[in-house]
């Protein structure tokens, strides 16, 4: 059923479905709900997110590479500093505490609603990116300043496991389930994740601590750097959170889309091998053309 | 509840009682996995002294997986999971009376395992009760989550893969807090880091009891 073309096709929309959008249009004799659609404004909010979170990052990049000066004692690796904060920032901090708030609101019986689930394995899904992300610019950092990739550090440490309990989260996901049944069970998991994290944080703390202490976070909010610095590392966050935002949002989108097509794929499957043997099915002009116009916005299969 | 528990952790403990799956299968796997140990650091009986605590508590999860599993499948089978749910028992007290069995297989096999890490490793033990304290709390935990999990993941296909990847990071307090305690009870003297582990141990045997007290009933419904 994958390599049938009406998958392909309907990846390729782009751009349906703003949050929580109901499927729209009159429903059709053919068995296929319409494509989900989508509102101009949200299409327009998230290019603008999308061209924000572009030109910050570019700006974070160019600041962050030519314009600040290179440390006294770390020379250029401290131009990572830019960079590797803000990813762990919404890896850890953003993704995951979205995730696990979104759970609970999904689970909460008067807030239940799919929209939260699939907010959480969007979040899921982007901070497992931007953790990888974490853990591989602090390892690039980490063996010319520390002397080796990787150390069990606690925060590494803590980075790792929860990297590990999410992808586990995503596994779950994986695994052909009602919509409904799979909401649960994952909201359930990202829950039981969630709590193992400050027991996790204060045990591997007691193991070893070598990462420096927060800079950017610390008591007071009090920068400790200063200057152009200060500045590209803010923007860097700000960017870095833009990204963030507009990853989920077209993820949230691809996941309304997925579901679409995991409820029509069949009917879908079906309008294609009838129109194989030409001619219309109900009586309806529908047909591979019908299929082909997935590829375009805002399709109604009619 | 407290009677429901009972009911259903005698009913597991009497089906392992007839079919001895944890005291043929589970009990010696844990033994293999320390003579694996062994074979992997090589025969320094200090080395392996050393690592004895860490060795232990690894060979302790590895059995967890495979009791839970077993725990899991004793319901699978002939529609016993719906049986359950039918005969009016009070979800928390299936949850409890599960975990229970469970944590009662674990300790047999715990003190099967101490006794291999002992007598194959070499390890000395300075101060047995914290030890103890240790096991008991550990295996607490391991069963609290162990039963949660086991629970979500009934009903899946893909349970015996799926089960190891989400519960084992989920343990890795157990792990860390067990194996200081059994580092600071081999060392002896002052048992105050110990305490502070300890108590780790006690606050994630709380936290997850409570969920699984409280969340076992929505949880069985999603399998």
């Amino acid at each position: 059923m994958t390599d049938d073309p009406s998958t392909t096709a309907v990846t390729d929309v782009s751009g349906p479905a703003p949050m929580a959008h109901p499927p729209a249009g009159p429903v059709t004799n053919t068995g296929v709900s319409p494509v989900p659609a989508r509102s101009p404004r949200s299409k327009l909010v998230e290019r603008s997110i999308g061209t924000i979170a572009l030109v910050g990052t570019v700006a974070t990049v160019w600041l962050g590479i030519w314009v600040t000066p290179p440390d006294r004692i770390q020379g250029d690796l401290v131009r990572l500093v830019y960079i590797h904060p803000g990813v762990a920032w919404v890896a850890l901090y953003l993704a995951f505490g979205l995730a696990a708030v979104s759970s609970l609101l999904y689970l909460w019986p008067r807030t239940r609603s799919l929209f939260w689930d699939r907010l959480a394995a969007a979040a899921v899904e982007v901070g497992v990116v931007f953790s990888a992300c974490t853990l591989v610019s602090g390892s690039i950092w980490g063996k010319p300043t520390w002397g080796v990739w990787w150390a069990w550090d606690a925060r590494l440490t803590l980075t790792a496991v929860l990297l590990v309990l999410f992808l586990g989260y995503l596994a779950l996901r994986q695994i052909p389930a009602e919509p409904e049944v799979r909401a649960r069970r994952s909201a359930f998991v990202a829950l039981f994740a969630a709590i193992d994290v400050p027991l996790v944080h204060f045990s591997v703390n007691w193991w070893n601590t070598l990462h420096q202490g927060a800079t950017v976070l610390n008591p007071g909010l009090k920068l400790k750097i200063h200057g152009s610095m200060a500045l590209t590392l803010l923007l860097g966050f700000v960017a870095l959170t833009l990204v963030f935002v507009w990853m989920l949002l077209v993820r949230y989108r691809i996941g309304v889309l997925e579901d679409w097509l995991a409820a029509n794929e069949l009917d879908l499957a079906l309008i294609e091998r009838q129109s194989e043997g030409g001619g219309p099915v109900d009586g309806g002009p529908v047909g591979m053309g019908a299929i082909d116009e997935l590829s375009t916005d805002r399709v109604v299969v009619a | 509840m407290w009677r429901d528990a009972a009911l259903v952790a005698g009913k597991d403990l009497r089906i392992e009682g007839r079919s001895r799956v944890a005291l043929s299968q589970v009990a010696p796997f844990g033994i293999v996995a320390l003579v694996l140990f062994a074979f992997a650091l090589g025969p320094d009986r200090q080395v392996m002294a050393k690592g004895a605590p860490g060795l232990f508590w690894v060979a302790v999860l590895f059995c967890t997986v495979l009791a839970i599993q077993r725990s899991v499948s004793v319901e699978s089978s002939d529609g016993a999971r719906d049986g359950l749910r039918l005969s009016g028992i009070d979800p928390a007290g299936l949850y409890l009376g599960k975990a229970l069995a469970v944590a009662a297989q674990l300790i047999v096999l715990e003190l099967l395992l101490a006794a291999g890490v002992v007598l194959l490793y070499g390890a000395r033990i300075q101060v047995p009760w914290m030890i103890a304290v240790s096991c008991l709390l550990g295996t607490i935990g391991l069963a609290a989550t162990g039963t949660l999990y086991g629970a979500l993941s009934s009903g899946l296909r893909v349970r015996e893969t799926l089960l190891p990847f989400l519960l084992l990071p989920i343990a890795a307090p157990v792990l860390l807090a067990g194996t200081r305690i059994w580092q600071a009870a081999m060392a002896g003297g002052t048992p105050a880091t110990g305490m502070q582990w300890l108590r780790l141990l006690v606050v994630f045997d709380v936290v997850y009891l409570a969920i699984g007290v409280v969340l076992f009933g929505p949880i069985q419904e999603t399998a």
